[in-house]
């Protein structure tokens, strides 16, 4: 029983990262919060990988320079650091991409709240429907 | 210590606060990363997390503004459905294999082929370089074409186009 | 702008030993941890901390706007074209051992050293194009404010 929570216990803190950043993404009206949530989510995510990697007693997967490989060294397995180098690299070009709409945002709205953003959308589109309205018989 | 950085950001609405501790966050998953034999890994992460994320989202706030409005809604909700989803993944995890067991199935797969073949196949030390150029070289062109598309994103959304598009706007008014 | 003379210093100091820095993870990235994404990155960072405290006008002196466009371009280029070279040679797509027939394994090597080239050549081109495009949006507030 105590092997099995130790064992496990990544797992649990991962979980609780992940939910961290997905409270940040959903409960807070900031856009660059919402970003910096969705940050640590994915962040979340690849420790998640990387651990499933992880071999008890194992050692980076970098042989000698010379090549004679010891078969008795254990080596973690390399194939999640692949994926998850990866997806950092694309994970920064896609947060640049959401800060770069941000700043967009920011210049048309002039706010980057989201309550803000919808209240201006909401007058926009009741204004809209009432010129509108009125060149189409009085009903918006 | 992550779980209380992210906590941390969690409750800040300063936002110079939360990029600094996000950067701090990002070095710290690095040292984990390091823990877990990552290496190549933990570079990046301190690379990118720390460094260029940083600087951007500084950036960004330095373009918008700096102090978080506080929310009216309550957090009860999101709070609930958060702790709800925890749960459910928790409660997936019960059935993981013990961390670093050498018999989980990730480790059964194509992982120690890769390990044993590269060895006299590739010939290059570094086997996570290996891998990544050579075994899955499609997946890391198709991934650098996400890069390319992001970085041709961002220059549409906020580079160049507006003074362009600036004449245009003179003629229609 | 004028930022503390210690801070301008330190930068001279650091960028040329950071692109050195860049350059070993790229060549080197067989033997040990790195590659084209760490270079990449920390090739692009050069150039961004010089901007920070120089000014946006004089890294476009050093490396225009255009020239930086280019390389986002050349880096998937030289990825793509290392696989077309392959397939010319009657190999498969991205298949390094056409380089050298008579020792597949030295073709790898430069297999992985050309496509590791294209990944840093693009991820550099992207990072410095973001951070361009950025910085040179009418900042909203003054230094003071911070």
């Amino acid at each position: 029983m105590w092997e099995f929570i130790v064992g496990h216990l990544n797992y649990w803190l991962f979980c609780v990262l992940m939910m961290t950043g997905l409270y940040i993404v959903v409960a807070r009206g900031n856009l660059v919060k919402k970003i910096v949530g969705l940050n640590i989510f994915q962040t979340a995510v690849f420790m998640l990988y990387i651990s499933m990697g992880k071999i008890a007693g194992g050692t980076a997967p970098i042989f000698p320079t010379d090549m004679n490989v010891d078969p008795n060294v254990v080596y973690s397995n390399p194939l999640p650091h692949v994926l998850i180098l990866t997806a950092i690299v694309v994970g920064i070009a896609t947060t640049s991409l959401g800060l770069a709409l941000v700043v967009r945002i920011r210049e048309e709205y002039d706010t980057i709240e989201e309550e803000d953003i919808l209240h201006i959308e909401r007058d926009i589109v009741t204004a809209e429907n009432q010129s509108h309205g009125g060149a189409m018989g009085g009903r918006a | 210590m992550l779980v209380a950085t992210a906590i941390a950001i969690a409750k800040m609405d300063r936002l110079f606060a939360v990029v600094m501790l996000s950067g701090v966050f990002s070095l710290l998953a690095a040292l984990l990363f390091v823990n877990m034999d990552a290496v190549d890994v933990a570079f990046t992460e301190a690379a990118v997390g720390a460094g260029i994320s940083t600087v951007l989202m500084l950036g960004t706030i330095a373009l918008t503004s700096r102090v978080e409005k506080p929310s009216t809604q309550s957090p009860l909700i999101p709070l609930a459905a958060c702790i709800v989803t925890g749960a459910a993944l928790i409660y997936g995890t019960l059935d993981m294999p013990n961390f670093g067991d050498p018999n989980a199935p990730v480790h059964t797969h194509v992982g120690p082929e890769y390990l044993e073949n590269s060895q006299h196949e590739i010939g290059v030390p570094n086997v996570v370089t290996a891998i990544l150029a050579s075994y899955r070289g499609y997946d890391t062109l198709g991934e650098t074409a996400v890069v390319f598309t992001a970085g041709i994103g961002v220059l549409l959304l906020i580079s160049g186009l507006r003074r362009r598009r600036d004449p245009d706007e003179e003629e229609d008014t | 702008m004028r930022h503390h003379l210690i801070l301008r210093v330190i930068v001279k100091l650091l960028v040329s030993t950071m692109i050195l820095y860049a350059l070993y993870v790229q060549f080197h990235g067989d033997y040990s941890p790195g590659g084209g994404f760490q270079a990449g990155v920390i090739m692009a960072v050069a150039f961004i901390i010089y901007g920070i405290v120089f000014g946006l006008r004089k890294v476009h002196a050093v490396l225009p706007p255009w020239l930086v466009h280019k390389l986002v371009a050349l880096g998937v280029l030289v990825y793509g074209g290392t696989g077309v070279v392959n397939m010319l040679q009657g190999y498969e797509f991205l298949n390094y051992g056409s380089l050298t027939p008579h020792h597949p394994e030295h073709g790898q090597h430069w297999g992985i050293l050309a496509v590791e080239a294209g990944v840093g050549i693009t991820v550099t081109g992207v990072m410095i194009a973001i951070y361009y495009a950025f910085a040179a949006r009418p900042p909203r507030m003054s230094d003071e404010e911070w």
